[in-house]
């Protein structure tokens, strides 16, 4: 058994002991991998809508949307990862999640299932390459078939090179 | 009853304590030094007995050792065995400070000065020591002989804290008592229960004492006793006491006033439960809750979303067939009207007096003029008039420094005055208004008034740039550059030359203007002109490629469609416009915001004219598309800053839209006119 890295320990504080209970992940697709981010970071799913442009900032942040009042900024996952195809149609679909005490929404190719992954599932991360940086990457999740590349989505989106927040809230 | 945490109570200690210390702050002012009015004193009482129970009761022994020596001396110039001269209300409004500073001390911020509550304590000692002065006899009116006082304590008094016997000891401190126990209640031992009081008591107090100093014994348990509270008769009263029946309905007030006591001095008083003099008690407050303000900021922000909601279903609902579907209309029109009025109302908890800031500058001024050695009147108009909470906290600063100026430099001393033919007395008046949409604060002075020429001549000393052939106004704004500052003397009340530069950025961060209007010899007068509330911005939408931009109107002077002609074009790209005489810096927005647009030559575009800190600049839009009210949302919650923007606002149709920072825009150029 191997213990949890301390990422997912800190920004877990409600859950019980990791060994019994297994974790689970919302899975989603960029291109031809398969990724899982921790559930309780998904505060919900929603369609793309207009989004309004903001000036001056990084290709893969579409702008902001109004989320029932708030102001909420969008990245465009695929964009970040340098996919080839990234398109917006009536099927695109954000995931908002709430990380570090801030909501964001992250555009994907597709929104999959909710997976429980106990401990012995999760494999340690290869290095590999690829848009991803493999600090971000907290494990490979192995269900029969399909493998998962599970995500600190906290860390990547607090990450400087997201440029999500001001370079004095990062940490 | 251990296992409660008070710690969860401190909050409203510390709160309530604070207010009693503003409160007893504003009386002491207030009073009439030699002719003290007994209500004023009493309200002082209150306060410094009210802290005293809660530090002692919460178990901050210093706050309560120091308000119990506050409280006594008060005591005895209430009880009337003390005239109040002014060198008790310095020591009094000082002891405040100090018990200020002790209770922020308590609440975790910097420690309390020791020294300074040693030694204020030992000059509150000193003060009590001292043979008390002439009996004031207008003061306060001895009443009775003494009281006749029957004390029921419910069964369950000892369950909220409360000792019986400690009561009955503040009584025997009062004057002579003569305590009898009724223990015929008390029932076998073996049926006792040890929680439950199954005693009361009757007391006859014999002492000079009036009947508030009774009643604030059992103050904190008026409301879990039986209580009655008789005066005794004195001697020569007792033949006339049956000429006069109990009034009915002649309620015990708790503060009496002097006048009113003696005229309509009532036989008997009888007052259930305590329940009619807690009620007066809290009268001031009386209908008024503590709500966190991250409520009322929630309940704003969804207000906000309900209307934008409702201009939603008013847009689809232009569409539809009046005739077909006129009681949807008519409700929705009556949403509309009920929308809105939920919305001011809304806005309206967030609103307080401006009171809230001019009450710190009776003190600040009396103790200013002191030091000067000027005298010095204040007068407020207007502190009922209403503004975000928000403003306020951040304008006080602002105000305190303006005050601070005119006190120290606006105003003459007496001799200087008497040499001009003006009452030695100066007068600061501030004065507080709503005009169209904002409100006006002015502070303004009768003192000598800004001079110009002096002025002139610092600005060439500090080497600040003056326009040639200044205007007297250009002359004025002179004061608010940065390292300004026209004292002869640089005195620890004002005059560091940090002064009008920051208030003038203070305003402005609070998309205020502030001006000045002064004459020589007769005064000067700043005027502060600020928006009524933070949370909604009076906005001009304007389009860029397919973007909507909001931009403050109070920045906007005026727009314009440029002529061939008017635009040139300087070294390196920078472009200016030629608008009447003046050379403004152009910014294309498209271009700083990088969107595409199809009309990227300003001479097919609008040019809208912004002006912040003195400096103009010529915005590039393709279009002006409206004015509306917009409700400014942060950026940076989820985001981050973004150059330029100031914020976002939800338009009509639920999408989001920037707000222009026009302030930063301007000083983008002059920075790099300067370069």
């Amino acid at each position: 058994m191997t213990a949890p890295t301390p990422s997912i320990a800190e920004t877990r504080p409600a859950a019980g002991p990791v060994d019994e209970n297994p974790n689970e992940f919302l899975t989603f697709t960029l291109g031809a991998e398969e990724y899982g981010v921790d559930i309780l970071k998904v505060q919900e799913i929603r369609g793309y809508d207009t989004v309004t442009k903001v000036p001056n900032a990084p290709s893969f942040i579409k702008g902001v949307i109004n989320l029932r009042g708030t102001i909420v900024p969008v990245v465009d996952l695929r964009l970040k990862f340098n996919l080839e195809r990234a398109e917006y149609n009536e099927f695109t679909v954000m995931i908002i999640l709430n990380v570090a005490r801030r909501i964001v929404g992250v555009v994907v190719d597709g929104v999959s299932d909710v997976m429980q992954l106990t401990a012995e599932q999760i494999r340690p991360a290869p290095e590999f390459g690829g848009g991803i940086n493999t600090k971000f990457i907290t494990g490979i999740g192995a269900l029969e078939q399909r493998m998962l590349i599970l995500i600190d989505i906290e860390r990547l989106m607090s990450s400087e090179d997201m440029a999500l927040m001001d370079s004095a809230a990062v940490h | 009853m251990s296992n409660i945490d008070l710690s969860r109570f401190h909050r409203a200690f510390f709160d309530e304590s604070l207010e009693g210390l503003d409160a007893m702050e504003a009386a002491l002012l207030r009073l009439d030094v030699g002719q003290a009015d007994a209500e004023t004193i009493n309200l002082i009482f209150r306060s410094a007995h009210s802290i005293k129970g809660g530090a002692g009761t919460f178990g901050f022994t210093a706050v309560a050792g120091f308000t119990h020596l506050l409280e006594t001396l008060l005591e005895r110039v209430r009880s009337g065995q003390r005239q109040v001269s002014q060198a008790d209300v310095d020591l009094l409004l000082r002891s405040v400070d100090v018990t200020r500073a002790m209770l922020r001390a308590a609440d975790g911020g910097d420690a309390a000065d020791v020294d300074a509550v040693a030694r204020l304590g030992a000059e509150l000692e000193q003060a009590l020591e001292m043979k008390p002065a002439a009996v004031a006899p207008v003061a306060v009116a001895s009443a009775a002989a003494g009281w006749k006082i029957r004390f029921l304590p419910k069964s369950d008094i000892f369950a909220s804290g409360n000792d019986p016997l400690r009561i009955l000891r503040e009584l025997d401190r009062l004057g002579q008592a003569r305590i009898a126990c009724d223990s015929q209640a008390l029932p076998a031992l073996a049926d006792a229960a040890p929680e439950t009081c199954y005693l009361s008591w009757t007391v006859e107090l014999r002492g000079d004492c009036d009947e508030g100093a009774v009643r604030d014994v059992f103050a904190w348990v008026e409301d879990e006793c039986e209580l009655e509270i008789l005066p005794l008769p004195s001697a020569e009263e007792e033949g006339a006491k049956d000429a006069q029946p109990p009034a009915a309905g002649a309620v015990a007030h708790p503060n009496p006033s002097p006048e009113g006591r003696g005229a309509e001095k009532p036989k008997l008083k009888v007052v259930e439960g305590g329940k009619e003099p807690t009620q007066e008690r809290r009268s001031g407050d009386a209908g008024s809750i503590r709500v966190g303000t991250e409520k009322i900021d929630a309940l704003i922000n969804l207000v906000g979303e309900l209307v934008i909601t409702q201009a939603m279903l008013q847009q689809i609902a232009g569409n539809l067939d009046p005739v077909q579907n006129e009681k949807l209309l008519q409700g929705l029109s009556l949403l509309d009207r009920n929308t809105r009025m939920l919305q001011e109302a809304v806005m309206a908890t967030r609103m307080l007096p401006v009171d809230a800031v001019f009450s710190r500058f009776p003190r600040m001024v009396r103790d200013l003029s002191t030091k000067l050695g000027k005298q010095i009147r204040l007068e407020t108009v207007g502190e009922g008039t209403e503004l975000d909470k928000g403003v306020i906290e951040r304008i006080a600063d602002p105000l305190t420094h303006l005050v601070r100026n005119s006190l120290d430099h606006g105003l003459e001393n007496a001799g200087q005055r008497i040499a001009a033919g003006k009452d030695p007395t100066g007068t600061i008046t501030l004065r507080a208004a709503h005009q169209g949409g904002h409100i006006v604060i002015e502070v303004a002075d009768d003192g000598r008034g800004l001079d110009r020429e002096r002025i002139l001549a610092k600005a060439a000393e500090r080497g600040i740039p003056v326009p040639a052939n200044p205007v007297d106004a250009d002359v004025w704004q002179l004061i608010f550059a940065p390292g300004f500052s026209t004292a002869e003397q640089v005195t620890d009340v004002s005059g560091r030359g940090v002064g009008m530069d920051v208030v003038k950025k203070n305003v402005q961060a609070l998309s205020g203007q502030i001006e000045i209007s002064t004459r020589p010899g007769q005064g000067t007068c700043v005027t502060i002109r600020l928006p009524l509330t933070l949370a909604i911005l009076d906005g001009m939408s304007v389009r860029v490629g397919d973007d909507i931009f909001i931009v403050p109107l109070n920045c906007v002077v005026e727009s314009l469609q440029p002529q061939a002609g008017q635009v040139r074009t300087l070294s390196a790209g920078a472009r200016v416009v030629k608008v009447r005489n003046e050379y403004l810096p152009l910014a294309p927005l498209h271009e700083l915001f990088r969107i595409r647009t199809d009309a990227p030559e300003p001479e097919a575009g609008i040019l809208v004219l912004l002006e912040s800190e003195g400096r103009k600049v010529a915005a590039q839009v393709d279009e002006l598309v409206g004015q509306q009210q917009v409700v400014i949302k942060s950026l940076e919650a989820n985001y981050r800053r973004v150059g330029g923007i100031s914020g976002a606002t939800i338009l009509g149709d639920g999408r989001v839209a920037l707000i222009l920072d026009v302030a930063e825009l301007v000083r983008g150029y002059a920075r790099a006119a300067a370069a």
